[in-house]
């Protein structure tokens, strides 16, 4: 009877050694890049002007990099953006003047080029990109801080430090693969990054709210052993879940428009790590932290054995 | 018996089914090109309504009913050429003391409109302008010190107390009071008069901190700081006064829904739905250009030999005529003043054929002009053209402030009568005078702002935003409702079932708060969407455990329910905590994020633990012999 609760289809945690290296070099090839190659900042971040104009009809970038570099634009980033008619244009905040007017000039410059209609205009002055880093490095720290408070107070001590550790683990490789591919950081991607801190932490807390039963419950088993069996428990539902969010990210990943495209993707990226280390990461971490039995009684009565009875 | 519920909670999912049915409903209808009407100041008068209706019938625009709601006329048109066509039409008619707009009103049903609207768009989804600007706070205490150093003078010759001058220190840097503030000393013959004035001075502004001491040369100086708390009140003043004018600006330009609001200690955020010609608009919210009326000093002769000197006698100041740039010498006293107008409007002299711009001043400054002009009749009075900028930027890494000042006479001429409360200034172009006389209506910014941030969005990309977003959410739900009826049979499509129900109620949240729906949010909505199957999936992972556990079949479904409740609470307060620190970090379009992450988190909670419990209820509930069951 009892090896039977211990029986288990996969042996998920018998590979953690092997999903821990992979992990470190996940995370140090990561934070290298980020370190090589930094960010692709916004103009949320960085300050400065974008403006999208859609032509009536498809354009060449050399005309218009050379209208601009005639108009005095000559610094100015130029790129198709979703289709060959549309145009995105990036001026960095120009030293000696900083006007929002600059960009009726880009505009007229641009219109000379060809027939064409404002789409997005976005000037973000030097002092709000400051800002806006300043306050989203801190809205991160805030997510992070008030999750260790809500797992300590709900679970336990080591719980809180091994949520913590995948979050910190699914955000440094979210933040990675945009260093790797250059895919632009804005504030929508700032925004995706909380939801996926929401999102991954949303699985690890099923998984250790199973393993906390398990504790309970059963009379043997080492940690690892009731660990093992948790995560199998747990293991559809997780990858039933990531499957379901899965699938509206891609749809809005690729149905979605260009301007929401970061923000699926890191989205994306988010939830395919995030799922993995609600597995391996959590878990692991709470396990090298030494659990044990007596760490998870419960203090106060909680009806829990009541509710096993049949 | 097992598995069944009590009636008050089937009633209850009943009146949320309802609830939600009703005010997600306004959505589907769309909005009717309309025309908006309000006054400039005061009410709309009388017969207003019939006399656009009149107008419109002959102009063939037909089927039109005026409606009143608060203090504006709403007209609702056919299409989008109609619409500009009455736009056209009624703000020829009705002249300057209305304000006409575009706007978009609902076309839900009367029945339903009374009690349900449909989700307010953001800029993102209907195309508009987005601003923010800083207010320069530092030039509204310089002119707050400015002001304080006439008073001074004025009193201390009411009081007959003797001084030698005033000077105002500019602030270099913020000093202990946690502000830039600069000073005024006030220079004395010898430090017994001094220390006699300052008690006075002491008991009379309680606005201004005094001290003693000596300046560079050793004679002895009062010096007066703005306190701590004054700053607060004139910064705060600053703001407030730049709102309202920012606001009279807005409607001069006849925007339909505007936002204006302050957000922190010194920035206003201004949202302009609609807007497209965003140069107009920066120009006219931005500008701080006023007027002002100076006696002039001298003849020409002086005028020229103060320009050589560069420096003008102490009762004068030089300034240079905007049509040549000479020089021309006004007296230091200001007559008139840009806040004293109390009505302008543009047109054409009569006399000469320029343009012109035609004042009103209030009483005070109508008694002072009256005053002045009848004291100077032959003399040359002169009209100013003033104008404030202020710009940051960023040189060698260090972020700058940069001010700059234009004022130039535009025109000097002959007093030849006694000026009373009307009268007319020309000199400038005809765009100048229509934009002079605009912003002389609205009143003049207290301090100059900048625009820090701007986010504008074309009609055709918000359009596409809300096609696309709409299509991504469509497509996704879907997938997830197809993915969850092949997975989980009859319990899929009960999960399905509270999954659209999710999806309305949604809808039906942000409808009833009004709260705005940005791209972001439609996100949040997809979003949730996905996760929101989540309580489902652990509900029906449960019941499946429990039945290979070899439990009974309703003990399973009981059992499911019950033991993954908590884990639902757990996991999905953590995302809330999630949601809540991005709603309070976020600006606008991330803030939509977070409202339909929040909604749909709690939403879900209830239609999936909730109704679908009610739902298999009734299905399996109550039966005695339940074999398999569908999962």
């Amino acid at each position: 009877m009892q090896n039977d609760e211990l029986n288990v289809r996969w042996d998920v945690m018998g590979k953690r050694r092997a999903a821990m290296v992979l992990s470190l070099l996940l995370i140090i090839a990561a934070i290298a890049a980020l370190a090589v190659r930094g960010l692709n900042f916004g103009v949320d971040f960085t300050g400065g002007y974008l403006i999208e104009v859609g032509y009536s009809q498809s354009v060449e970038l050399g005309p218009v990099r050379a209208a601009l570099g005639d108009g005095g634009f000559g610094d100015a980033l130029v790129q198709h953006f979703g289709t060959a008619s549309d145009v995105l244009v990036r001026l960095a905040p120009r030293e000696g003047v900083n006007s929002a007017q600059l960009s009726e000039q880009v505009l007229g410059v641009l219109r000379d080029t060809g027939e064409l209609e404002m789409r997005r205009v976005e000037f973000v002055g030097p002092q709000v990109g400051e800002e806006l880093r300043e306050q989203g490095g801190l809205a991160v720290l805030y997510a992070l801080i008030g999750i260790v408070i809500y797992v300590w107070l709900r679970f336990e001590k080591k719980f809180s430090v091994g949520s913590v550790a995948a979050l910190v683990h699914d955000v440094l490789i979210t933040l990675g693969v945009f260093a790797v591919t250059g895919m632009e950081f804005d504030l929508p991607v700032l925004a995706a990054l909380l939801a996926v801190i929401g999102y991954s932490l949303n699985d690890t807390i099923v998984v250790f709210d199973r393993i906390r039963e398990n504790f309970r419950k059963m009379r043997t088993g080492t940690p690892l052993e009731i660990m093992n069996v948790s995560i199998n428990q747990t293991l559809s539902r997780t990858l039933i879940t990531s499957l379901t969010t899965l699938l509206v990210l891609l749809a809005l990943f690729f149905l979605g428009g260009s301007a929401i495209h970061g923000f699926a993707a890191a989205l994306i990226i988010g939830v395919v790590v995030g799922t993995y280390s609600s597995i391996y990461v959590a878990s692991t971490s709470v396990l090298a932290m030494g659990i044990t039995k007596q760490d998870l009684m419960p203090v106060q009565k909680e009806g829990e054995e009541l509710d096993d009875m049949p | 018996m097992p598995n069944r519920y009590p009636l008050w909670k089937y009633l209850l999912i009943g009146a949320v089914v309802v609830f939600g049915a009703l005010f997600a409903l306004p959505n589907l209808y769309g909005d009717d090109p309309a025309v908006q009407i309000s006054a400039r100041s005061g009410a709309l008068e009388e017969g207003l309504s019939g006399r656009v209706q009149t107008l419109l019938d002959e102009a063939g625009i037909s089927g039109v009913e005026p409606r009143l709601e608060a203090d504006k006329l709403l007209l609702r048109l056919a299409d989008g050429d109609q619409q500009l066509r009455a736009r056209d039409l009624i703000s020829a008619e009705l002249g300057n003391r209305y304000t006409v707009a575009l706007n978009l009103l609902p076309a839900t049903p009367a029945w339903l409109g009374e009690f349900a609207r449909p989700m307010y768009l953001g800029l993102d989804l209907r195309g508009g302008v987005h601003f923010l600007m800083q207010v320069d706070m530092d030039s509204a205490l310089q002119q707050a010190e400015e002001r304080y150093s006439e008073e001074l003078r004025t009193f201390m010759r009411e009081e007959k107390i003797r001084y030698r001058g005033i000077l105002r220190r500019e602030a270099v840097a913020e000093d202990d009071s946690g502000y830039r503030r600069g000073s005024l000393s006030i220079r004395f013959g010898d430090a017994t008069s001094r220390d006699a004035a300052l008690e006075v001075l002491d008991d009379e502004y309680a606005d201004l901190e005094f001290s003693a001491r000596e300046d560079e040369r050793g004679s002895p100086v009062a010096e007066a700081k703005l306190t701590a708390e004054a700053i607060q009140l004139e910064r705060s003043a600053a703001l407030d006064q730049n709102v309202i004018t920012l606001r009279n600006r807005v409607n001069e330009l006849g925007v339909a829904e505007p936002v204006i609001q302050k957000q922190g200690a010194e920035r206003i955020v201004v949202q302009l739905p609609g807007v497209q010609d965003t140069g107009r608009a920066k120009e006219i919210l931005g500008a701080t250009a006023t007027l002002e009326y100076r006696l002039v000093e001298g003849t020409a002769t002086d005028w020229y030999a103060a320009a050589e000197a560069g420096r003008a006698p102490p009762n004068a100041l030089l300034y240079q005529r905007r049509e040549d740039g000479t020089p021309i010498l006004l007296k230091r006293q200001v007559i008139v003043t840009g806040d004293q107008i109390k009505d302008a409007s543009s047109g054409i002299d009569s006399q000469s054929g320029t343009p012109a711009v035609f004042v009103t001043l209030d009483g005070k400054g109508a008694k002072r002009m009256q005053r002045v002009s009848a004291e100077n009749i032959g003399n040359l009075m002169a009209v100013v053209f003033i104008e404030n900028r202020v710009e940051t930027v960023e040189e060698n890494g260090e972020l700058v402030k940069k001010r700059s000042r234009v004022e130039e006479v535009i025109n000097a001429a002959t007093i030849r009568d006694v000026l009373s409360h009307r009268f007319q200034t020309t000199g400038l172009d005809s765009t100048e005078a229509r934009d002079l006389a605009l912003l002389l209506r609205a009143g003049a910014l207290k301090a100059p702002v900048e625009i820090i941030e701007e986010r504008t969005v074309g009609p055709s990309l918000g359009q596409d935003n809300i096609d696309q977003g709409f299509l991504s959410v469509m497509i996704g739900f879907a997938l997830v409702l197809v993915f969850m009826a092949i997975y989980y049979k009859v319990f899929g499509l009960v999960a399905n079932l509270a999954l659209s129900m999710n999806l309305v109620l949604i809808v039906a949240i942000l409808s009833s708060l009004q709260a705005t729906l940005t791209l972001p949010g439609i996100a949040g909505i997809v979003l949730t969407v996905g996760m929101a199957v989540d309580a489902n999936v652990l509900i029906f992972e449960r019941i499946r455990e429990e039945l290979r556990n070899g439990n009974s079949v309703q003990a399973s479904i009981q059992a499911g329910y019950e033991k993954a409740v908590t884990t639902i609470a757990d996991a999905n307060i953590t995302t809330l905590i999630a949601a809540v620190v991005l709603f309070s970090f976020g600006t606008g379009p991330i803030k939509g994020f977070a409202i339909t992450l929040s909604i749909g988190i709690l939403t879900s909670m209830f239609t999936a633990i909730m109704g679908t419990r009610a739902i298999i209820n009734l299905i399996y509930g109550g039966r005695r012999r339940v074999a398999k069951l569908a999962i």
